[in-house]
């Protein structure tokens, strides 16, 4: 697998990301001045407050590791390869948790609070999703 | 005027090449509604997932008892559950002087796939339910002290009681060193702390009325937003340390309708999809402080699954809340046999999963 934007490929859903001038990608997430917080995938509603006030905002690219494991079978619906890392990490700046796959798929590689950051991930045919490396 | 169950059956969990949900559904209903004698009722609620269009009308049909209304529910592990909750409901508000429940369940085997999740979402491998489960079971071993040894030594624990219970689909003893040399599923998971999805059904029936074996509560909650690991699978949250998750929310109601607290239960059969899972579930229920589940190991109070648990038994979804109902209520009439629990007066059943849905029921005697 290899690092790069999402013009190299179909992107797996459309807005949960997008590319950024450095040939990346950051994911879109909500924020709303009302509750002051932050979600991902972005909606029109804050999904803590049902405040409608929701901003479009790129989250930061840079998280701590918050908890990880290995996938190694085939969730349904999955073809790409196995086993994979999958994990939750933290966005510090915005205080949000987000569910993502981790380029790491060894988890004994892996620390609480280890800095990641967020990469491009390639899945069969050409698809795009997001990960963090 | 309280609700008395009169009749309890179960159809045992497991896996029944060639038997449809419509069979199973037929036994279980058979058995609680003789136990009962033969009444006639008002209403019936059945609980499914995975059983499709008309599932109870389906059973109901097959024993010529249509006519009544028929309700059929779906709200993910906790199905049984919340058809319990709208049966109390209305007996207790007069509609109905005896109403049938009933849950049937037959998953499809592997990984559950669910509807509830978008496709793209599969796609990424972000659908992986048990790697979920290990997320939250990580944090959990993280957050109060306890080791993957805590985690075997459940399963071993829920596995010792399976052995003696007819209607559970593993019913071999199991050491803890086994455990932990079964294949790692989802680290920290491995195979034998996980449960299967499998088969089975479930039923009880209701009366309005006081003495014998009483449903005290049947409270259903659903998730307060935020807990990125909650049971409804967000794909992002926020530090959930101030946010009650939906078992504790049903538990409160369901001990504050009862009359009674986490002390005065005898038995509890609680959701233990995964090892760690019923772990968590101790502090949920309040049965100990958060960060204290190696204390109450050390020092238990209630028995906890004395039937095996669902790693024991397996999970048929919208059968397994109404399965550890009957449970409780066979401990409760002193009719459990060699894994009685002794002097059990007083039971909580506990099942929590997709939606977010958690039910709490309390029956006592």
């Amino acid at each position: 697998m290899t690092s790069h934007g999402v013009d190299a490929g179909r992107p797996i859903h459309e807005g949960l990301f997008e590319s950024t001038a450095d040939g990346s990608i950051a994911l879109i997430g909500g924020y709303s001045p009302t509750s002051g917080k932050y979600h991902f995938p972005l909606l029109d509603t804050c999904p803590y407050s049902g405040a409608t006030d929701v901003q479009r905002v790129a989250l930061s690219r840079d998280a701590t590791l918050w908890a990880w494991t290995a996938v190694t079978a085939a969730p349904p619906g999955y073809t790409g390869p196995v086993p994979f890392g999958f994990g939750v990490v933290e966005l510090v700046r915005e205080q949000l948790r987000v569910i993502t796959r981790l380029r790491e798929s060894d988890p004994a590689r892996l620390e609480f609070g280890q800095p990641v950051t967020l990469v491009a991930d390639e899945l069969p045919d050409g698809v795009v999703t997001w990960a963090f490396a | 005027m309280g609700v008395r169950i009169t009749g309890a059956g179960i159809h045992p969990f497991g896996r029944f090449e060639g038997k449809t949900p419509t069979d199973m559904g037929v036994h279980a209903v058979r058995t609680a509604l003789a136990e009962a004698g033969n009444p006639e009722f008002q209403a019936a609620f059945c609980g499914t997932a995975y059983g499709g269009v008309a599932s109870g009308h389906k059973v109901l049909g097959a024993l010529a008892l249509t006519g009544v209304p028929i309700v059929d529910i779906e709200a993910g592990c906790a199905s049984g559950g919340a058809a319990l909750q709208l049966a109390a409901g209305a007996i207790r508000a007069g509609q109905y002087d005896r109403a049938l429940v009933f849950g049937v369940e037959k998953m499809p085997k592997g990984i559950i796939r669910s509807s509830f999740f978008e496709p793209w979402r599969e796609e990424a491998g972000l659908a992986a339910t048990p790697a979920y489960f290990a997320l939250r079971a990580q944090r959990l071993l993280r957050e109060a002290g306890l080791t993957k040894q805590h985690l075997a030594e459940i399963v071993v624990k829920n596995r010792r009681n399976g052995v003696h219970n007819p209607d559970a689909m593993f019913r071999k003893e199991v050491s803890a060193d086994e455990v932990l040399a079964s294949r790692v599923v989802c680290e920290p998971l491995h195979l034998w702390m996980l449960c299967s999805p499998n088969e089975g059904a479930a039923a009880l029936v209701l009366q309005r009325g006081d003495g014998g074996v009483q449903l005290a509560a049947a409270r259903l909650r659903s998730h307060l937003p935020g807990s990125v690991l909650g049971e409804a699978t967000p794909l992002s949250g926020i530090d959930d340390h101030d946010i009650t998750p939906p078992s504790t929310l049903a538990a409160r109601d369901a001990y504050a309708e009862a009359g009674i607290g986490p002390d005065d239960l005898d038995v509890v059969e609680c959701q233990d999809t995964d090892a760690a899972r019923e772990l968590l579930a101790y502090q949920e229920l309040e049965l100990c402080a958060p960060g204290e589940q190696a204390k109450l190991l050390a020092e238990p109070r209630a028995v906890v699954n004395p039937s095996g648990g669902l790693l024991s038994k397996g999970e048929p979804l919208g059968a397994s809340a109404l399965g550890q109902v009957v449970e409780i209520v066979h401990q409760l009439r002193g009719e459990a046999g060699p894994r009685q629990v002794d002097n059990a007066r007083v039971g909580l059943a506990h099942t929590v999963g997709r939606g977010a849905n958690a039910a709490c029921i309390i029956v006592t005697r």
